[in-house]
């Protein structure tokens, strides 16, 4: 019957009919997993309400407090669960004000990334020739050398021209810029891609003929259909970025002891290691595991439901 | 004799997850050695099932749920895993569609073939390589010793067909199963592919099923056929009685709505058993309509004209212009459309149709030559031909049904974008109306402006299409081989409802199709494209009673003769 | 193939311009270069003679002539902070960190492609789900974490392994090894295992995936019509398959490798290029980043190019054309 006389699915009905969200609803490890990334977002978003301290204000930290351990061991309070650090701060508070940070800086990086490298990578794809060519060389130039390495100079440098009072300030805006701009070149290799296979379809060409200019031919037809497989690369690229921002401050060069995150605890929590002080160093540590973990549990699973071909 | 192939009440299934798709439901058939079987049905019939059940091979999570398959006297249900490996190759051989896909690139065919035939005979170093150049020569491939060390890719489309055959026959089989063998290949070797086949079945007394869409094909080469229609068998018997007098009402439907190459008529017949395509187009009053207000434009000459038309395109770029291989993709292209006819264009893949088609449209730009449409040369002075006015008279309908529709839009705001963009409307209300009225018009129905181009079939996808072309109300329609892509049934109903468009409308269609049956039915006068020019133009009855061209004559050889169909309808 | 190989030269080239058109501005830009030399108590007649020396008056072309000529006899002026030409700090260390990346990348490649394989065939059987998910964790342990841990477990709780440093070195000509010797396995074993962990999942996941699609072909499905064992389409149809795209894997795994030696280097204060270059970002130690910069970027070109060239033998298609 070519007459088409049922009424549309409304919008609850197309949501839970969606393949995604189908496949989400009968994976327990998707499911967990979201629930696992979901208290912790939160939690860490919501920090400012749920710690007990405030481990950034200075004068809620009380040196005297310092290097205390977590309440169950002998010598800890019951005031801070977890311990305390070698300033002195909660470590439960420091790890949720932390985890916010680290969540933050991803998703600003990735964003950045992702932004940048969708614009170049349609533009390059759509239009090909000479942009093509000069966007690509680009961003394989960018990409000979690896990501983390790239961070580590772009950070270092945008640190050493800040004027050295503002370069704690301005950390954190440094480290999102050095991530987001390594990662740019994946987003736009695949938003290419996908440029590439949208432009060849048909309803472009229809497009063309009605004379859209090319613009507008990119932002309504092109994006939304590059949308699936830049989605995936996301999912990996927070991951990473958290990773990176982690592994940056680790090593000295990401966000300040003044205003931690995991990593830098981490760091800090490593120059007592030996001292037996193990708890500084393996509660950020578990908890920047446990949202890498779910992140990319996130991302297998998106992967999954959105390839249509394992359906 | 005893049967081949005897299958008995097979049913397939194949769970989902909202709910169980019967593939195929109480099928039987069965195969002679020495015959050739057609499995013939549309797509969604679940012939292709068959063939990979009978070996064992069904997609997960396909599955057998009742029913035997005997071969030769042996039940191949009772087989187990490496019974059933054996039996495949050595007893019955398969062969695919794409020749593309269906070898490995990385490896020789020569490695390919020797491979299966170790495996298949006992054959070994020496007379293995021997048996592999006698197959490839039994299949027609010439310089055979060479060709072993060649790769895939350096062979073209039939070339690899016949390579794919040969492995199939390198067992030795008894039986062939040929999943649609010629439908990716080019109408003349596909002729050839198909003479190939019979032969080979006669020489060696194998049984065959081929399995195909394509009814020409069936009338060429089958003995017997059998017609499926959504997962069961609803006719069996000769080829010449099936299709000459057929007995069930899908086959009768099914081939009233081949397109007939011996005469024109009206109207393909409407199939109205295949899902009750009832939607009989409601005419509208076209001097109050909203279709019917274009800009009157009143022009005496011919629609189309094209005047010393040359593009080519860089196969290869190298920083020498000497080095750089160029293909002439049109070349001296001349002719012209008259207002309100149909001008065909046929040619094979590669003859340069649909780029003189997207030339025509603005696509791409010329070399040299002309394009003058309603007398202005869409060329010349870019600012008026881009113009909303010159680039609305003249829309195009595509052959992918799922490629021509943005995925990610709604059918209300794929329709209403030349609308929108025009600004051929006072405000949006009347826009949502208009497009309502056009979904309507195409027999689609209101209800489909708030639906995604996914929940549509092909058929249905196109009707989107004529509907967003007509949109914009144009004068021109180029339709680039818009129901290749489709079923024969649903063929029919899309050429019926652009039949009657362009006699309600007023007009001008340029019509592009490798499909010579279907020009006859819907063109007035026609072109012949090859290699980029154009051998002939002529009337459609001249042309196809009296051809003059060479390559004409050629190409009217090759088209599936349906001598066995029955008596032109009134 | 020559205008392939001529291309891919043209497009080092390029990186390298680039790379050390960035080098140089490194050294122009970030800081004073004068004040790095000589500190902060220098006379203004010290400063303009080593401005003069160092020629900083002379148009931007000029130095940056110099520059790339210096760059190309290994010549980086000496370090802010440790006064010693660059070119000696990095022949003095680039053999530590070499044979960590060649350790890691052995191990990685190993046993990534050999699980990724073996999940990707046997799709549905418990050690690969095991192994799937342990491998999921392995790409969210950062590599620091892993190292820290390690060291915690093996050295300081059990003892077993040295927690830092590389020993056991022997010296071959200018190269200093530390594999021949059982107290240089010792000491390397943790710092490689930390290193490889990381792109091991990445290569098993890559490979896995890629031997799933290729499973999906339609010549594997036309390899099964014909009867052909399943070891015969594992092993000679679908592994040859996948393995031509893990090629370009190799390259950005040794890549990936030589970026995270940086840290695994920190984490076990082993001495090598990596622990230089983090040690230099924080002292903003000019001369040795820029050269860090320009001998990473060279390594990489090359072993892209290698990479590169070697998809073209293996690969039919884009050796014959056709």
């Amino acid at each position: 019957m070519d007459h088409v006389d049922d009424k549309p699915m409304t919008r609850w009905q197309r949501f839970k009919d969606n393949d995604i969200v189908w496949s989400f609803l009968s994976s327990p490890g998707a499911m967990i997993a979201a629930a696992v990334a979901s208290v912790m977002i939160l939690a860490c978003i919501f920090a400012p309400v749920i710690a007990p301290f405030d481990p950034f204000d200075p004068a809620q930290i009380s040196l005297w407090d310092g290097k205390l351990p977590p309440a169950w061991v002998d010598g800890g309070q019951s005031k801070y669960l977890l311990g305390t650090d070698n300033q002195g701060r909660d470590m439960i508070s420091t790890i949720l004000y932390g985890g916010r940070l680290s969540i933050l800086v991803g998703l600003a990086a990735v964003c950045l990334g992702m932004v940048l490298g969708v614009f170049l990578g349609v533009i390059a794809g759509y239009l090909g020739g000479v942009t093509d060519a000069v966007i690509m060389r680009l961003a394989d130039v960018q990409l000979t050398i690896p990501g983390i390495l790239l961070a580590i100079l772009i950070n270092g440098i945008g640190r050493a021209a800040l004027p050295y009072e503002l370069r704690d300030e301005f950390a954190i805006y440094v480290v999102i810029l050095a991530i987001g701009l390594t990662d740019w070149p994946q987003f736009a290799r695949v938003a290419r891609g996908a440029t590439l296979v949208e432009t060849n379809k048909e309803y472009v060409q229809a497009a063309r003929i009605l004379g859209l200019p090319s613009w507008l031919i990119m932002l309504r037809h092109i994006v939304p259909n590059t949308l699936r497989p830049i989605l995936v690369i996301a999912t990996i690229g927070l991951a990473l970025a958290i990773i990176a921002e982690a592994t940056l401050s680790f090593l000295g060069q990401g966000i300040p002891p003044t205003t931690p995150s995991l990593g830098t605890l981490i760091r800090v929590g490593n120059e007592y290691l030996f001292s037996g002080l193990w708890w500084i160093t393996l509660f950020p540590a578990v908890a920047l595991i446990v949202l890498v973990f779910s992140v990319n549990l996130l991302g297998d699973w998106l992967r999954d439901a959105l390839n249509p071909k394992l359906r | 004799m005893s049967m081949l192939l005897e299958i008995d009440g097979l049913n397939i299934a194949f769970p989902t997850r909202r709910g169980t798709v019967h593939a195929a439901k109480s099928v039987s058939l069965t195969v002679k050695a020495g015959e050739v079987l057609g499995l013939v049905g549309e797509s969604g019939a679940g012939k292709s099932t068959i063939g990979n059940a009978i070996i064992n091979l069904l997609e997960a999570p396909g599955r057998i749920t009742a029913g035997s398959i005997r071969f030769m006297g042996e039940e191949l249900r009772d087989l187990d895993v490496d019974q059933m490996r054996s039996v495949r190759g050595k007893r019955i051989g398969m062969i695919f569609q794409d020749p593309q896909t269906s070898l490995n690139p990385l490896m020789t065919i020569g490695a390919q073939l020797v491979e299966t035939i170790e495996k298949a005979t006992t054959l070994r170093g020496r007379d293995a390589d021997d048996h592999a150049v006698a197959l490839l020569e039994q299949v027609g491939i010439t310089e055979a010793v060479a060709r072993l060390r060649a790769y895939p890719h350096q062979f073209s489309g039939g070339m690899r067909q016949r390579v794919v055959i040969a492995l199939a026959l390198a067992g030795d089989p008894d039986l062939i199963i040929a999943d649609e063998p010629t439908t990716a290949l080019d109408v003349s070797i596909q002729a050839q592919i198909l003479d190939l086949i019979k032969s080979l079945c006669s020489e060696r007394n194998l049984g065959v099923i081929i399995v195909t869409h394509d009814i020409g094909v069936i009338a060429n080469i089958a003995d017997r056929v059998a017609v499926m229609y959504r997962g069961e068998i609803v006719e069996t018997g000769d080829v010449a009685q099936v299709l000459g007098a057929p007995q069930h009402v899908y086959t009768q439907s099914l081939i009233a709505a081949v397109p007939r190459a011996d005469i024109k008529l009206d109207r393909f017949t409407s199939v109205d058993y295949i899902e009750g395509t009832t939607a009989s187009f409601r005419r509208v009053d076209i001097q109050n309509h909203w279709l019917g207000k274009s800009q009157q434009r009143y022009h005496t000459g011919s629609a189309i004209e094209v005047d010393q038309l040359n593009l080519s395109f860089v196969l290869q770029k190298a920083v020498f212009k000497r080095n750089r291989r160029m293909l002439q993709a049109v070349n001296n292209v001349n002719f012209s459309v008259q207002q309100g006819e149909t001008f065909g264009l046929v040619g094979e893949s590669g003859s340069g149709k649909s780029t003189v088609a997207r030339l025509i449209a603005g696509l791409y730009k010329p070399d040299s030559g002309h394009i003058n449409i309603f007398g202005k040369d869409i060329n010349q002075d870019r600012k008026a031909s881009n113009s909303h006015a010159a680039r609305q008279a003249l829309q195009m309908i595509f052959q992918d049904p799922y490629s021509s529709l943005n995925s990610r839009m709604r059918v209300l705001d794929i329709v209403a974008e030349p609308i929108r963009f025009y600004r051929l409307t006072e405000g949006e209300q009347e826009t949502r109306t208009i497009v309502t009225d056009l979904l309507e018009h195409v027999g689609l129905g209101a209800a489909a402006a708030l639906k995604y181009p996914h929940e549509f079939s092909g058929g249905q996808r196109q009707r989107i299409s004529i509907a967003r072309a007509l949109a914009s109300r144009p004068r021109i329609l180029i339709c680039d081989e818009p129901t290749s892509a489709l079923d024969v049934s649903v063929q029919a109903t899309i050429l019926n409802l652009l039949k009657d468009l362009q006699q309600e409308l007023g007009l001008t269609m340029l019509f592009i199709s490798h499909d010579l049956p279907v020009i006859r039915q819907m063109c007035d006068r026609v072109a012949i494209m090859r290699h980029g020019e154009i051998c002939e133009v002529a009337k459609v009855d001249t042309f196809f009673d009296t051809p003059q061209h060479d390559y004409s004559k050629h190409l009217l050889d090759l088209m599936p003769s349906m001598n066995l169909l029955s008596d032109p309808i009134g | 193939m020559l205008s392939f190989i001529a291309k891919r030269l043209a497009q080092s080239v390029l990186v390298m311009a680039i790379v050390s058109a960035v080098s140089f501005s490194l050294f122009n830009f970030v800081g004073d270069p004068v004040n790095n030399m000589v500190g902060q108590d220098a006379t203004r007649e010290q400063r303009l003679e080593i401005r003069d020396k160092l020629g900083l008056d002379d148009p931007i072309i000029t130095q940056y002539g110099r520059f790339v000529g210096n760059m190309l006899q290994a010549d980086f002026g000496l370090s802010y902070r440790i006064k010693r030409p660059v070119d000696d700090l990095i022949a003095e260390r680039l053999p530590a960190t070499l044979e960590l990346v060649f350790v890691s990348a052995i191990i990685s490649l190993f046993f990534g492609i050999v699980l990724g394989i073996y999940t990707g065939i046997k799709r549905n059987s418990w050690i690969s789900r095991v192994i799937l998910s342990t491998s999921l964790a392995g790409v969210s342990l950062p590599t620091f974490v892993i190292g820290i841990g390690l060291i915690y477990l093996f050295a300081v709780h059990l003892r077993w392994l040295p927690s830092s440093g590389r020993s056991g070195v022997v010296e071959l000509g200018w190269w200093k090894t530390s594999l021949i010797t059982l107290e240089g396995w010792r000491s390397i074993i943790l710092p490689a295992i930390t290193l490889s962990l990381f792109q091991l999942t990445l290569i098993l996941r890559l490979v896995r995936a890629e031997m799933m699609e290729v499973m999906r072909t339609d010549f594997i499905k036309f390899a099964r019509a014909r009867g052909l064992s399943e070891r015969a389409i594992n092993f000679r149809h679908a592994l040859r398959n996948t393995l031509v795209p893990v090629i370009t894997i190799i390259g950005l795994n040794i890549g990936g490798l030589v970026a995270f030696s940086v840290v695994t280097e920190t984490v076990f204060q082993w001495p090598g290029t990596g622990l230089m270059f983090i040690q230099a970002v924080n002292f903003v130690d000019v001369p040795i980043m820029a050269a860090y910069l320009v001998f990473v970027a060279l390594l990489f070109v090359v072993i892209n190019l290698i990479v590169d060239i070697l998809y073209f033998v293996v690969d039919p298609r884009i050796r014959l054309g056709g």
